[in-house]
């Protein structure tokens, strides 16, 4: 018997959760459509994730050498290894340029070139003219670019009034009998009390689940709640076994360092001083895609040429590009290699390693953002009233390998085709759906439970276990002994979760029983992404199978799509659905698969 | 002399203690206020010995070991863990700073750890921000120009009016500054305080606003801008090497100017 609980209900036409990049854009799209918008968000918006991102935004402005949307799309797809879905990645490549104007126009203050347009440096996996040199593609605000994207667009919500409910954590969906979403329930951390939000659109905007794993770039907030939501609801995620390892995390800590810095000629060496990466990638070396780079290093580790005291880790030097331009260009990073690795960049080489970064799967979506439902007779049927974006989704535009900077892109614009779509189908003067008494009460039950939950595990406990399984057995390496290992021991620790112990039962500001609920969310995405991984035998992008070396696109050219069942120990049933062969106009047409060098 | 004590409610007791491992080494203590909303009990200092031989280096590193290790119901906001979110500003050894670019070697003796001055709790280290918040939104931060934007293209900033922002922009609204502020924490509800004046500035010194006249206007208030006393408190905590108290100085001098 649960407690009774105050509930607050509300009516909204939509409702955005989350407000890093992509739920602030949706957020500031639907309010300036005019519809009535509730962004709920469990930290205050200018502390979401996307503030850590230091790159740049990828767009083909071409104000330091010419470069083509063409061009960005061709490397997207092949940096997907052919995995991603090219109506959408042309969608995103020639919404680029416009996407990054429209920053600018709102007071993003990005770097300047000499004659005062916006700064661009090149990046891995971003060339010239189909793959013939590294271009610069990477808009930039020093190596602060996610943080002065974020800030951006928390003051045009200012401007435009958006409705914020700050440090309100979201339970679950409310699904309606016909499958439409209608709305969701969250928690007030300040006071304790419960919501009901009767929307008429849900956009989830909840970033990705990093903390799945244990070294990782991603905030300690990186945990997959939407993906969590959407698996209770009954629906599947895509694509999760693609997670994407940043070559230079600082050894350690896992702060990141970025790309830019191979991007401004950072390089990487072994024991040896080698610049081993001309070996991998001869023709674009340390500024390949990242997959190409994580792999190329873990393999001189294992092959005995890592530095260090156990040969455990990687230089990156940028000591040779100077005081001034590291202070002009990348200042964050010069400070945070100081701070967490002790080391002063202008002197001497950054120990690195690769770690967990980014996840390519999601919530599966199309180009618009309307969430999918796949069945057996119609891959693209969509959720009436839900829709994802940002790292939360797999539109699909990152397929098996994301390209630096693309992440910031996808934000803004996905995120602005949701508030376009929510428009478009949002009726504002149509009636609410009543919402029933009972609806909701599965999650008010699923809080209940766990905030009185008295077993013998500490949330922390499982978590640990947890992200040591996903770190040691779905690695930048995998094999089938490795991962069929890892799926058993992932359901021998997603079994103890009903044994959880939680010791802060208070609803005010209850972090103990916050942690708890994240660590269900983390527990799916762990489950999707093991589970999906042992099945897909062959290597494309980030997953790197040892057993099945080469890509195989007769079999694989596919998407996972994994539904977990979390409420029987995480078990995992896998379908699949056919990648989009398609460009979404005749103005380019589809780029036939290749071998992938670089 | 008259002699100020605190309300009786407010007092804050000495709290629980736990001690660290048998075998621990390098043990070090960290007293750590603690308010429960919902107890109605007075706040607390609970002492927790940790062994920092398992420990990660930061400050930020050891309240998650407690938190994870010792005592779940220990509160605290935290996110990035890298000094970009500004999450986990809070009160170490007697300064505003952010947890996690904290190392805990750079203190001496036990690790006192408060949440930000002179701001309504909500429980342990989470202080209520909504007015520092809510004061930002009245600078109305965001660009405001009238000539209409090109339709193809950014506009124009020069490499040198691009960095009169740097040192402005970069401020991650962790609100350590006005927090450590005795100008703030007199006059808190009609002072802005260093954080969002530092933010106005941003837009005074950024050559693609047009409203620079307005926003003085809305500034020249012998409360909104003129309780700063010059007192450097927010220049000295800031974790991320900022100036605020310089950007205030600048705000003057506009207003100064505009005057003569």
């Amino acid at each position: 018997m649960t407690e009774s609980y105050k509930i607050i209900d509300h009516n909204y036409d939509v409702v955005v959760m989350g407000a890093g990049g992509a739920g602030l854009r949706a957020t500031l799209g639907t309010v300036e459509a005019g519809l009535k918008t509730a962004c709920i968000t469990k930290v205050f918006p200018t502390r979401s994730h996307t503030v850590a991102a230091q790159g740049g935004i990828g767009a083909s402005l071409g104000n330091m050498s010419e470069d083509h949307w063409q061009w960005h799309m061709y490397d997207t797809v092949k940096g997907s290894d052919w995995l991603g879905d090219q109506d959408a990645i042309e969608y995103m490549c020639r919404n680029a340029v416009p996407a990054v104007h429209e920053l600018e126009h709102y007071g993003m203050p990005f770097s300047r070139t000499e004659d005062g347009k916006i700064y661009q440096r090149p990046f891995g996996g971003h060339t010239r003219d189909h793959g013939k040199a590294p271009v610069e593609r990477a808009c930039a605000a020093a190596d602060r670019t996610g943080h002065a994207m974020l800030h951006t667009l928390y003051q045009q919500c200012l401007k435009h009034k958006a409705e914020f409910f700050v440090e309100y954590i979201a339970l679950d969906l409310i699904m309606d009998e016909d499958g439409s979403c209608k709305g969701l329930v969250a928690w007030d951390l300040d006071s304790g009390e419960l919501h009901r939000f009767n929307a008429k659109m849900v956009i989830l905007a909840s970033g990705g689940y990093g903390r799945a794993f244990f070294s990782c770039t991603s905030a300690h907030t990186c945990t997959g709640d939407g993906h969590g939501m959407v698996a209770r609801a009954g629906l599947g995620l895509q694509d999760m076994e693609f997670v994407q390892f940043h070559p230079t995390g600082i050894y350690g800590s896992g702060c990141l360092i970025t790309e830019g810095a191979r991007g401004e000629g950072g390089y990487l060496t072994n024991s040896e001083g080698e610049r081993f990466m001309e070996r991998y990638a001869p023709t674009v070396k340390d500024l390949a895609s990242r997959d190409v780079v994580s792999r190329g290093m873990a393999q001189e580790i294992r092959d005995g040429r890592g530095v260090g005291e156990h040969g455990e880790y990687i230089h990156l030097h940028l000591e040779h590009l100077g005081s001034e331009v590291l202070w002009e260009r990348l200042p964050g990073i010069t400070e945070t290699a100081k701070i967490f690795a002790g080391v002063d960049a202008t002197k001497e080489p950054i120990p690195v390693l690769p770690t967990v970064h980014y996840n390519m799967g999601g919530i599966p979506t199309n180009y618009k953002g309307e969430v999918l439902r796949p069945t057996a007779d119609n891959p693209n049927a969509i959720v009436p009233g839900l829709m994802a974006a940002g790292e939360a989704a797999c539109v699909s535009v990152h397929g098996a390998n994301r390209l630096g900077t693309n992440s910031l892109l996808d934000l803004v614009v996905f995120g602005r085709a949701c508030g376009l779509h929510a428009a478009e189908v949002v009726d504002t003067k149509a009636p609410f759906k009543e919402l029933k008494t009972t609806d909701g009460d599965e999650a008010i039950a699923r809080f209940d439970r766990l905030r009185w939950a008295k077993g013998s595990r500490p949330t922390a406990d499982i978590r640990l276990e947890m992200q040591r399984v996903m770190q040691g057995n779905c690695g930048v390496f995998r094999t089938s002994e490795i991962l069929k290992e890892g799926v058993g021991k992932l359901s021998e620790t997603a079994k103890t979760l009903p044994d959880v112990g939680v010791s802060d039962r208070s609803l005010i500001w209850n972090s103990d029983l916050v942690e708890t609920l994240e660590l269900e969310n983390l527990m799916t995405c762990a489950a999707a992404t093991m589970n999906s991984a042992e099945a897909r035998h062959e290597s494309r992008g980030a997953h790197a199978h040892e057993d099945y070396p080469k890509r195989d696109d007769e079999v694989w050219m596919k998407h996972t799509i994994a539904t977990v069942d979390t409420e029987k120990g995480y078990g995992v049933d896998l379908t699949y659905r056919p990648v989009n062969n398609f460009t979404l106009t005749d103005e380019v047409s589809y780029i036939e698969p290749k071998e992938r060098v670089y | 002399m008259v002699e100020f004590n605190l309300p009786a409610n407010s007092v804050v007791k000495e709290g629980k203690s736990f001690s660290a491992p048998a075998d621990a080494k390098n043990v070090r203590s960290f007293k750590i206020y603690r308010f429960d909303p919902d107890s109605g009990d007075n706040p607390r200092t609970d002492t927790y010995d940790i062994d920092l031989d398992k420990c990660g280096p930061m400050v930020l590193d050891a309240l998650i070991k407690i938190k994870n290790e010792i005592d779940a119901t220990l509160t605290f906001r935290r996110s990035c863990r890298e000094g970009i979110c500004g999450s986990c500003a809070m009160n170490i050894d007697g300064r505003n700073t952010l947890a996690c670019l904290k190392p805990i070697e750079d203190i001496k003796g036990e690790v006192k750890i408060y949440p930000l001055p002179h701001m309504p709790v909500v429980k342990d280290l989470v202080p209520d921000l909504s007015q520092p918040y809510a004061q930002l939104a009245s600078i109305e931060p965001w660009l405001k120009a009238d000539s209409p934007t090109p339709p193809d293209g950014e506009r124009l900033q020069s490499r040198e009016e691009r960095a009169k922002l740097d040192g402005l922009w970069e401020c991650i609204l962790c609100f350590s500054c006005s927090t450590a502020c005795p100008s703030y924490w007199w006059n808190s509800d009609r002072y802005l305080g260093p954080a969002v004046l530092l933010q106005a500035y941003r837009w005074l010194a950024d050559s693609r606003d047009e409203y620079t006249g307005e926003r003085l206007d809305a500034l020249e208030d012998p409360f909104r801008l003129y309780r700063c006393h010059t007192i450097m408190n927010c220049t000295n905590t800031c974790p991320k090497g900022l100036n605020p108290a310089l950007a205030i100085t600048e705000i003057k001098k506009m207003i100064a100017e505009r005057r003569a």
